[in-house]
């Protein structure tokens, strides 16, 4: 199995994350990590999703999920020629004693503290999965009270939009 | 669509009028449904619609399956109509149908009003959510200005491209409240562009393969009789001479009386046309998908061949087996286009030759005749005597639709079928009960054929309601039950792989006991019923029914209850192992034998995957 960074481009209407959700349900996909939001067309949002196939069931999601009526275009964007980028929130114990040890992590990983208690930092951080995956890694000796990541976003590097086309054929 | 052309001046009106509005407009004669709450105001203005008649059934999934029957009998998109909740769930049988077969029907069903959607309101369901993964789409419309505009994109998506169900979920108050029907709607659907026109390189990629091709065969399913295309394929097999096998979904895309028709593939497939995908090196694929039922265990389905796949729907193309020349595109255009490309290589001396191939595999066709064994009980009915003599009698002209189970694989074996749309039958949902509801749709689309539905005892008591609205509504199909008292292919599997254990298919209906007297209930209904016991009596009795076309008529045909359905590839082995009755290969000679290979045929209990035993039958 591999990782795969899929590019969804939606009519933005009421049900198509759920219709994209249950084709992945009903099919047997494994969705990795999942975002959504709007573009700069007001009616079409984008879905970064990320699933774990290997690449005849990947052909698979794909075909099926053009079939879905709401679906433009369905790119895929492999790491090399695209820029990746998850953002987290982590919650981590840090009294007077190991404040300074966290404060530390947090300035090698270039992430910021946003809310500090007695007891815990909070602290936001920004990057590729690997790169969250080594500041947890360093964060885990301290204690992570609470964690909650989003999903992946991702966009092809260079001039061109995946946008572009889609808005002229609709 | 042609009939978006008729523009109407706009007019003030209720949403519910806009509704019916919107569906005379796009061309709707026949709308099958029961009305109830939350689609009541639908019902007001369907009262005073003269170009929609709308046929009263006595259960939801009956109008679905009608909708179907009307669809597949004409290729013209079939309509349902239902309320909210229950009314609505009970279509959804009927739906999944739909998309298992690709049937073109519109459901629309009432749903609460919208201020009282997600509060568990009275007759309430998500039926939008429900049949996200059976439809082709479906819509939830909370405003009566959508509704004109959703029903005409509704009846485009179910009609072109692959067809499918499409349901639209209107909400009471939309339907109630006001707005101005306009018709033609504009609509724009970015997301949805099938393509239809092959591409030209792919077709000569294909007619490459053709040529080269030692022993190709045309592998038909279901896309070439949805796509109308009969008449093409008949002119490419007569220009290539190439065999012929048409699926359980495709029975009558080639007239099964044309001798290089190999007859069906698949788990109770012919010798002939089983052996031939085994033994192809070519598989010209024409809107098929190389379903489970066709292809047994799929690492060893025909090993020798390369594949050119064409479909309209991209993904059914490398599903399940890699394809070496995929085609998108109608089936029609395809089939035209690979004669023409095929015809200028025959032309320039450069056609393939298919000569022994063809001796061979219609040489199996001779040696190997679908056939049945009369029961040793001199007096009891055979089954497949029976479809075979209403098959001889009612001809190639008539419709034959069946239930699930064994009476539908006989009468997918023994009616010769002349015709496309001659055979409906429920082939990848299975659905029971399919039969008298579809037969009925397909009697009210084509009044002036003869319609059979070959039912079982188990599906003709899952839908027989609907012989009331046939009695009703004046449409005089013709049911035979093959009444062996039992849910038989489940008692089939039972006999072969549980040691004759039969647990809970035993039924009543015939042996020892009539629960139901089938004879009754037709006469309860209003319906001519006869009884037929006897070998001597199945075609007089077939002739009797024959003869009455003012009302329904139900034939009782009590048959031998162990017939079982051959040949057979028992599920989740390969399809050398097909057996032509119990624990029998068919016996070739000896030089067919070495090319054949036959697999060794094992034991009952080691003849089936464990994993294949659990698989639902009926």
């Amino acid at each position: 199995m591999s990782k795969h960074t899929l590019s969804v481009l939606v009519e933005n209407k009421p049900g198509v994350l759920a219709r994209i959700a249950s084709l992945f349900a009903r099919r047997g996909f494994n969705i990795d990590s999942l975002a959504v939001g709007p573009t700069e067309h007001s009616d079409i949002s984008r879905m970064t999703v990320v699933v774990d196939v290997d690449a005849l069931p990947l052909e698979q999601v794909t075909k099926q999920l053009n079939k879905l009526i709401e679906v433009l275009k369905v790119v895929e964007l492999d790491a090399t020629s695209s820029v990746q980028r998850q953002i987290l929130l982590v919650k981590v114990r840090a009294d007077s004693v190991t404040r300074g040890q966290v404060l530390e992590m947090v300035q090698m990983f270039r992430a910021k503290v946003v809310d500090v208690a007695t007891d815990a930092l909070t602290i936001e951080a920004t990057g590729s999965t690997d790169k969250l995956h080594a500041f947890l890694d360093v964060l885990e000796p301290f204690g992570v009270k609470e964690l909650v990541q989003s999903g992946l976003v991702a966009i092809g590097r260079g001039g061109r939009s995946i946008t572009d086309r889609s808005l002229r054929t609709a | 669509m042609a009939a978006q052309a008729r523009v109407r001046p706009p007019v003030e009106v209720t949403g519910a009028q806009s509704l019916v509005l919107a569906l005379e407009s796009v061309g709707v004669d026949t709308v099958f449904g029961i009305p109830g709450g939350a689609i009541l105001p639908a019902y007001d203005p369907l009262l005073d619609s003269v170009k929609v008649r709308h046929i009263l059934v006595r259960h939801e999934q009956g109008a679905g399956h009608a909708a179907e029957g009307y669809a597949a009998a004409t290729g013209r998109v079939g309509v349902c109509l239902a309320t909210s909740g229950p009314g609505a769930t009970n279509l959804v049988t009927a739906i999944a149908d739909a998309y298992m077969d690709s049937i073109p029907i519109v459901a629309i069903t009432g749903q609460v009003a919208s201020a009282a959607i997600g509060t568990d309101a009275f007759q309430e369901a998500d039926i939008r959510g429900i049949t996200f993964p059976i439809t082709k789409h479906n819509y939830l419309v909370t405003k009566a200005a959508d509704i004109a505009r959703v029903v005409a994109e509704a009846f485009h998506l179910a009609s072109t491209g692959r067809p499918g169900p499409v349901l639209v979920d209107i909400s009471k108050d939309a339907l109630q409240s006001r707005t101005t029907f306009v018709w033609p709607p504009v609509f724009d659907l970015p997301g949805y562009r099938p393509v239809t026109r092959p591409h030209h390189k792919q077709i000569r990629e294909a007619a490459r393969l053709i040529a080269a091709a030692k022993a190709p065969v045309l592998y038909v399913g279901g896309g070439v009789v949805r796509a109308g295309a009969a008449a093409e394929l008949a002119r490419f097999v007569e220009l290539t001479q190439i065999p012929v096998v048409t699926t359980l979904m495709a029975r009558g895309a080639l007239p099964d009386s044309h001798p290089l028709h190999l007859g069906m593939p698949g788990m109770h497939g012919s010798v002939a046309a089983v052996t031939a995908l085994q033994k192809s090196d070519l598989l010209i694929t024409l809107g098929a998908r190389f379903d489970d039922r066709v292809t047994g265990q799929l690492s060893s389905f025909a090993p020798g061949a390369k594949v050119i796949h064409a479909d309209i729907d991209p993904a059914e193309i490398g599903k399940n087996r890699v394809a070496q020349v995929p085609i998108v595109g109608d089936c029609k255009a395809v089939i035209v286009d690979l004669t023409d490309e095929v015809g200028r290589d025959i032309d320039a001396g450069k056609g393939g030759d298919y000569a022994d191939w063809r001796a061979q595999t219609t040489g199996w066709k001779k040696s190997f005749p679908v056939g049945y064994a009369t029961p040793e009980d001199a007096d009891s009915v055979a089954p497949q005597a029976v479809i075979e003599a209403i098959g001889r009698i009612a001809g190639p002209e008539a419709t034959y639709v069946a239930g699930v189970g064994q009476h539908q694989m006989w009468a997918a074996q023994f009616v010769r079928y002349e015709r496309p749309n001659a055979w409906l039958n429920s082939g990848g949902l299975g659905t029971m009960g399919y039969a008298v509801p579809a037969a009925m749709g397909a009697k009210v689309a084509e009044p002036d054929r003869v319609v059979w539905a070959i039912d079982g005892d188990g599906c003709f008591q899952m839908t027989n309601q609907e012989l009331a609205t046939c009695v009703i509504n004046n449409i005089p199909i013709k049911v035979a039950v093959i009444n062996n008292s039992s849910l038989g292919m489940v008692r089939q599997w039972q006999s072969l792989f549980y040691n004759q254990r039969y647990s809970n298919t035993d039924l009543h209906t015939s042996v020892g006991r009539r629960i139901p007297d089938f004879v009754k209930l037709a006469e309860a209904y209003g319906c001519v019923g006869l009884r037929c016991e006897r070998p001597e009596d199945v075609e007089a009795t077939i002739r009797k029914a024959m003869e009455i076309n003012d009302v329904p008529v139900v034939v009782d045909f009590v048959v031998h209850r162990d017939a079982m359905v051959w040949p057979m590839v028992p599920a989740g082995v390969s399809n050398d192992a097909i057996q032509v009755a119990k624990d029998t290969a068919p016996q070739w000679d000896r030089d067919e034998a070495e090319s054949i290979e036959v697999a060794e045929i094992r034991s009952d209990a080691e003849a089936v995957d464990p994993t294949g035993q659990t698989e639902q039958t009926s």
